[in-house]
């Protein structure tokens, strides 16, 4: 018998990981560095343009300072934080209200009958984001159908939802993640162990109880890890906000903020700042959902 | 009788066919508004391929809107080729290499999966412009970029399917006189065909749909992509051209995603039984 894990064996595999994990080296962990040397780097005093700082024992931290007190600031930046939670949260809720009853249906539903119901669901991944989105803006037109459809109800049909209107932002940022919401919640609830249910029914819990105490708690673990999913891009996302508004100030999210920031007026150490802060606010949730996958890794390895 | 009943017809049931629709419906009439013959975006117009052919704002007569069809395939199609071998070295590797520089590699894969993409783009826009100034900026630094958050997807389709196989049909062939290299080409690599060819297409699809690392690496007019065309034309443009750029990219996907799904399916007849990696990878 020759073993697979010799010493020679291990030259080889070593030798097939390397060009991969040198690739991440160079251009995922180097340029993730590069925001920290960015943000705590200097400026040139007269040409105006960004020195990155390599070293961190020379880091200064003023420049993050200034932008940490413009966050701290409820009427400067902010206002921008504290939009991004709550339209974050909102869409989170809308792709809880829609995206739970759905995974639900389908993971109860029998098996003959899923596959249809679960390519209709992931349908939605294979068009482009923003294919959905320019959907939207043509429903949305002044003289579009959405318009159209309140008038026929006759409710108010001259609304402008394209222009920096915050329930359009809400609407596209759910209509945009429910799918990535949808399934993984359906993964979990569909490994849910049908004897925990009918051992409730035979207990004699109505269908109502048996959902709240045995299947929403045995959910949770899928809920939190669908809404980590959804809510780490939500955070950064700043085009289903500018495409469906305009860019309008109103509805600035932090993502705007950075984009501005860098591709705009060209203040990379601002924007870097700002990547930063929105880094240390989602670290948790990374950490979660990395732990998730590595864990989801190892169980199927074991 | 009364159960199954209920479960097909029940508010549950009414639920997940509304969202159906709605998750739908606004894309079929944005493709329905792409074939007007018209200059509408909000309703129906009569049938004609004006937008796709005829007018000179069309797909096929204007420049830039070809020029970003084209660079979205040759993104797409180019990030495939580099992505793919890389990742599956990487998820062979991994999978075997023992020691602790290997779980740190592990971990390192990873954490691509779980940063918003406007970190990963910034952080490349950053690295482009200060540091790896020699690199030509445009499709070039687009290309490493899709690249770079591609091989961690490869890895963790071809992983799975590693997990699956196992170790005792190389450790036969080594039995069998096989070097450690003949039993990785002539016993896994077939065995990993499915899980290669599930792989390029998910890399062909996430690179063909990417926004916004193209849209950080992107020095205008000639690097655009279809995506970002949308997004700097689509909602102010005048006609629903950019409708019918976006219903072509969309066709080509499908294409693509269909012929997997029709070669991973005969695969699987021919015995490999778990072929069924495509749609719950992502």
């Amino acid at each position: 018998m020759v073993p697979l894990h010799g010493r020679l064996s291990t030259r080889l595999w070593a030798g097939l990981a390397t060009p991969g994990t040198v690739w991440l080296v160079a251009l995922f962990v180097v340029p993730v560095y590069a925001i920290l040397a960015v943000a705590f780097g200097n400026i040139d005093p007269i040409l105006r343009t960004t020195a990155p700082e390599w070293n961190p024992l020379l880091w200064d931290f003023g420049p993050f300072r200034m932008i940490l007190d413009r966050i701290l600031d409820p009427d400067d930046l902010g206002a921008v934080f504290i939009r991004t939670g709550l339209f974050a949260l909102a869409a989170l809720a809308g792709c809880c209200l829609i995206g739970y009853p759905v995974a639900y249906f389908v993971a109860r539903t029998a098996h003959r009958s899923r596959g249809l119901l679960l390519a209709l669901l992931v349908l939605p991944f294979w068009i482009s984001y923003l294919m959905r989105m320019l959907a939207w803006v043509n429903l949305l037109q002044t003289d579009g159908y959405i318009n159209r459809l309140l008038g026929w109800l006759q409710l108010p049909s001259n609304r402008n939802w394209l222009d920096g209107d915050w329930p359009t932002v809400v609407i596209g940022l759910v209509y945009g993640y429910v799918p990535f919401f949808i399934l993984p919640l359906y993964a979990a609830l569909e490994r849910l162990d049908v004897r925990w249910l009918e051992a409730a029914r035979d207990l004699g819990a109505t269908p109502v109880w048996t959902f709240l105490r045995v299947t929403l708690p045995l959910s949770i673990p899928g809920l939190l890890a669908a809404s980590v999913i959804v809510v780490l891009p939500m955070c950064g996302d700043y085009f289903t906000n500018s495409y469906l508004t305009g860019g309008s100030p109103r509805t600035e999210m932090v993502g705007n903020q950075i984009e501005q920031f860098l591709r705009g007026s060209s203040q990379p150490q601002s924007g870097a700042s700002l990547v930063i802060i929105l880094m240390l606010l989602l670290v948790v949730l990374m950490a979660y959902y990395l732990v998730t996958i590595a864990r989801s890794q190892r169980e199927a390895s074991a | 009788m009364s159960r199954r009943l209920r479960s097909r017809f029940g508010p549950l049931a009414v639920i997940t066919w509304l969202y159906i629709l709605w998750s739908l419906v606004p894309v079929l009439i944005a493709i329905r508004i792409s074939f007007n013959s018209g200059r509408s975006r909000s309703a129906f117009q009569s049938l004609s391929l004006r937008w796709y052919y005829d007018d000179p704002t069309s797909v096929w007569k204007n420049d830039e809107l070809r020029h970003a069809m084209l660079n979205s395939l040759r993104l797409a199609g180019l990030c495939m080729l580099l992505a793919v071998p890389l990742g599956v070295m990487l998820a062979i590797g991994l999978q075997r290499w023992r020691g602790r520089t290997s779980r740190a590699a592990n971990t390192l894969m990873l954490v691509p999966l779980v940063t918003p993409e406007i970190v990963i783009g910034v952080a490349l826009f950053l690295v482009f412009t200060q540091v790896y100034t020699g690199v030509p900026r445009g499709f070039t630094t687009m290309l490493l970029g899709h690249v770079t958050f591609s091989v961690s997807y490869v890895v963790v389709i071809v992983r799975a399917r590693l997990i699956s196989i196992g170790f005792q049909f190389e450790e036969a062939a080594r039995d069998l006189g096989a070097t450690r290299l003949q039993a990785l080409r002539m016993v896994l690599l077939p065995q990993l065909g499915p899980a290669i060819f599930a792989a390029l297409m998910v890399t062909f699809a996430t690179s063909i749909d990417d926004f916004v690392i193209s849209s950080f690496l992107s020095t205008g007019v000639g690097t655009e992509t279809v995506p970002i065309k949308i997004y700097s034309t689509g909602r102010a443009s005048s006609t629903p051209n950019v409708n019918a750029l976006a219903t072509v990219m969309l066709t080509v996907t499908m294409l693509a995603i269909a012929s997997t799904a029709v070669v991973l399916r005969r695969w699987r007849r021919h015995g490999n039984d778990d072929a069924h990696i495509v749609g719950v990878s992502i």
